[in-house]
């Protein structure tokens, strides 16, 4: 199969201008044993492992066998482990994730891959009132430990029904952990921890950056949820960045250095559980904030987080906290509106140096 | 009981329905366990629908009366360790799975030695131990959930076997059809048990469901069988038939129980004279309850002396008696347990 000695290479063609395209350094947990891998091949990755290691562990989801995904994210798994254990199915993502769900409460340990995040739409049933229910239901009796991987982002020229970012849906409902990397580090490093934890876990990856590459250690390791890492330290304002947004706040960053600005970028990398007190630490810093995400900005992300530290900073804060979003509208298809509908890194250093009075 | 001491015949044989094909001679000490399961049922109703008009229970609950014959005689094919999914209307499935009376009673009224610790309620009891992974109630919503749980027995080599419990209503949702796609492709162990009791909430089937029922899952190359769902022998005998081929590995299949709801579609639906008639109602209960066809057959052809039901209905009245006093007496939950068990 000639797609897996390259197997990324005929998914993001064109798109190499793309600031999340670039290179990022992790900034804790590299050791002496470090390569340079793409956030794909993170994800295949913890998978494989965590399949080696656990023989609960399954995908299931509409062509992750021969095909690998679309994005050929899981290429070469199924050799591995065999069409048992990385299993194609209809395309029925209610289907498939309910399948997880009962796989899950009787000793599996599913990985369900729903390709586009635009597509949970269609499982929300099983996701909301199954996954995350069973547990307080039953009285805590009953787990599932499940994990349903999925993408967001954007600019991929594909439109209204393959763009959203759509993991405030999911942060929203008590019973689900949901996390969302920015490098191929922490990618492999959540997921395996999103395998191994007992509870269903919706884990997003950003579509434009499965060609990102960044220096993941050789021997094991796993990230724990719920704890917010600094991509870049500074003191003059604060970026919370999630997700695709980590590399548009670092590029915005960069531009905010030639102004003489200090800007640090904050990831929380789990929505839920959200480590709350690294985002008002920063805050306190700083005495500045602006949280980015890429989901829509009414009743998302960006403004459960702008509340937190708007809460907990309230007397160190010199300006109020203000969020960017994707822009409320059903992403277009034409790019140059599509790219209106995104943060960009001018956009952003442009409010940072509005709220630093220059 | 555990179910699975019920698997081979013992006591004094009886001959069983249903044609040549079953040999299943069962004893006539397991139809009358199957009896005195059925009245547990119908009478831990009763107790349920004394609870809601005296106002002792908060909520509602929908009635298993009438069905009787559908739970106890799935579920009497099943072993213990076998899994089952359940309905808004469960606690017919619950019960003749296995739970007890006394936790079923105290979920119901909230309380803390409830199956859920008063967490679920009515529409959600769950119970590990007797392989019942809940009642569901989102319509359909378990559908998909009692196919992983076949997949993962496969996957295990576990031999279990999962029995999906649901209504004439649920032919109306798309998961149920997403899963039995899967169900076959994949020959998966789960047996779709419809229980039509020809009332989706409180609109006749007939006008919510195009074609044939059993033509759902010839579709998807499931075989599909018919039954009388008021006389447990014939739902017994499908019901053993087709758990035995699914867990010797030859895949799903559907079992349609024709059935009546006795009750409204909850205990506050009293006023059911514009869906249907009373005399309709009365007809079933006269000449298709399933205790009654059951306990006649016993009696009239199986030499059952008239006593032995009598004995049987003071024990299970003891019981569910018992177990409502239980239940009134237990402790509600602390007010700290509101945030416990989100998470594992």
């Amino acid at each position: 199969m000639s797609t897996l000695n390259n197997p990324t290479e005929q998914v993001l063609t064109g798109m190499t201008s793309n600031p999340r395209g670039r290179f990022i350094a992790p900034t804790a947990g590299v050791s002496a044993h470090t390569r340079e891998i793409t956030l794909a091949q993170a994800i295949r990755e913890a998978l494989a492992e965590e399949m080696r290691r656990n023989p609960s562990v399954f995908i299931i989801g509409e062509d992750v066998a021969e095909a690998g995904t679309p994005f050929k994210v899981l290429a070469g798994l199924v050799e591995e482990f065999g069409p048992e254990r990385v299993i194609d199915s209809p395309i029925s993502e209610a289907g498939i994730t309910g399948l997880g769900v009962g796989g899950a409460m009787t000793g599996m340990r599913p990985v369900v891959d729903i390709m586009f995040g635009d597509f949970i739409g269609l499982a929300m049933d099983q996701i909301v009132n199954q996954a995350a229910k069973v547990h307080y239901m039953s009285g805590g009796k009953l787990q599932v430990p499940l994990v349903i991987r999925t993408t967001l982002g954007a600019t991929r020229r594909s439109a209204a029904q393959h763009s959203q970012s759509l993991h405030a849906w999911v942060s929203h409902i008590p019973g689900l952990k949901v996390a969302l990397p920015s490098t191929p580090y922490d990618a492999k490093g959540l997921l395996k921890t999103a395998i191994r934890d007992n509870n269903p876990v919706v884990f997003f990856e950003d579509k434009m950056m499965y060609q990102l590459k960044g220096p993941v250690p050789e021997e094991e390791y796993t990230i724990p949820f719920g704890v917010a890492d600094i991509k870049r330290e500074g003191t003059d304002i604060t970026l919370v960045a999630t997700s695709s947004m980590v590399q548009v706040c670092l590029t915005a960053a960069d531009l905010l250095e030639q102004e003489g600005i200090s800007a640090e970028v904050i990831d929380p990398r789990t929505t839920f559980p959200l480590d709350k007190q690294a985002l008002i630490d920063s805050a306190k810093k700083t005495s500045r904030a602006i949280v980015v995400d890429e989901g829509y900005e009414r009743y998302g992300v960006t403004a459960e987080i702008a509340s937190i530290i708007a809460d907990g900073a309230f007397y160190y804060l010199d300006a109020p906290v203000k969020r960017m979003g994707a822009m409320d509208v059903p992403i277009p298809f034409s790019p140059v509106l599509e790219d209106l509908t995104v943060p960009a890194p001018e956009r952003v250093a442009e409010l940072a140096k509005t709220l630093c009075g220059r | 009981m555990p179910h699975s001491e019920l698997s081979g015949a013992k006591g004094i044989p009886v001959q069983a329905i249903m044609g040549d094909e079953q040999a299943t001679a069962l004893s006539q000490e397991q139809w009358l366990h199957m009896y005195e399961q059925m009245l547990k049922i119908r009478i831990f109703e009763e107790h349920v629908n004394e609870l809601y008009k005296s106002a002792k229970m908060p909520g509602l609950a929908h009635l298993y009366s009438g069905e009787e014959a559908v739970a106890v005689g799935v579920c009497e094919a099943l072993r213990r360790d076998d899994y089952i999914t359940s309905t808004h209307r469960g606690h017919g499935h619950c019960l003749a799975k296995g739970a007890s009376v006394d936790r079923m009673f105290a979920e119901l009224l909230g309380k803390e030695a409830g199956y859920c610790r008063g967490k679920g309620g009515s529409m959600h009891i769950a119970d590990q131990d007797t392989g019942n992974l809940g009642a569901n109630a989102i319509v359909g919503g378990s559908t998909a959930i009692a196919t992983g749980a076949a997949m993962s027995s496969k996957m295990r080599g576990s031999e279990q076997v999962a029995v999906c419990f649901f209504g004439d209503g649920a032919l109306g949702q798309g998961l149920l059809y997403e899963a039995m796609n899967m169900a076959a492709l994949w020959k998966l162990p789960v047996i779709y048990v419809c229980e039509n009791n020809l009332y989706g909430e409180y609109t006749h089937f007939s006008e919510m469901v195009a074609g044939e029922i059993s033509a759902r899952a010839r579709a998807f190359g499931i075989p599909a069988e018919e039954v009388d769902g008021q006389d447990v022998r014939e739902v017994h005998a499908a019901a053993k038939r087709l758990v035995e081929r699914a867990r010797s590995g030859e895949g799903p299949a559907f079992l349609i129980c024709n059935t009546y709801r006795y009750y409204g579609h909850h205990v506050g639906d009293i006023s059911r004279s514009y869906y249907r008639s009373k005399e309709e109602e009365q007809e079933w209960r006269t000449n298709h309850d399933p205790l009654t066809l059951l306990s006649r057959w016993l009696l009239e052809e199986q030499g059952v002396d008239a006593g032995v039901f009598k004995e049987i209905e003071r024990r299970v009245t003891a019981e569910v008696e018992a177990g409502e006093q239980f239940a009134l007496d237990a402790s509600y939950p602390e007010p700290g347990e509101v945030a416990e068990d989100v998470y594992a």
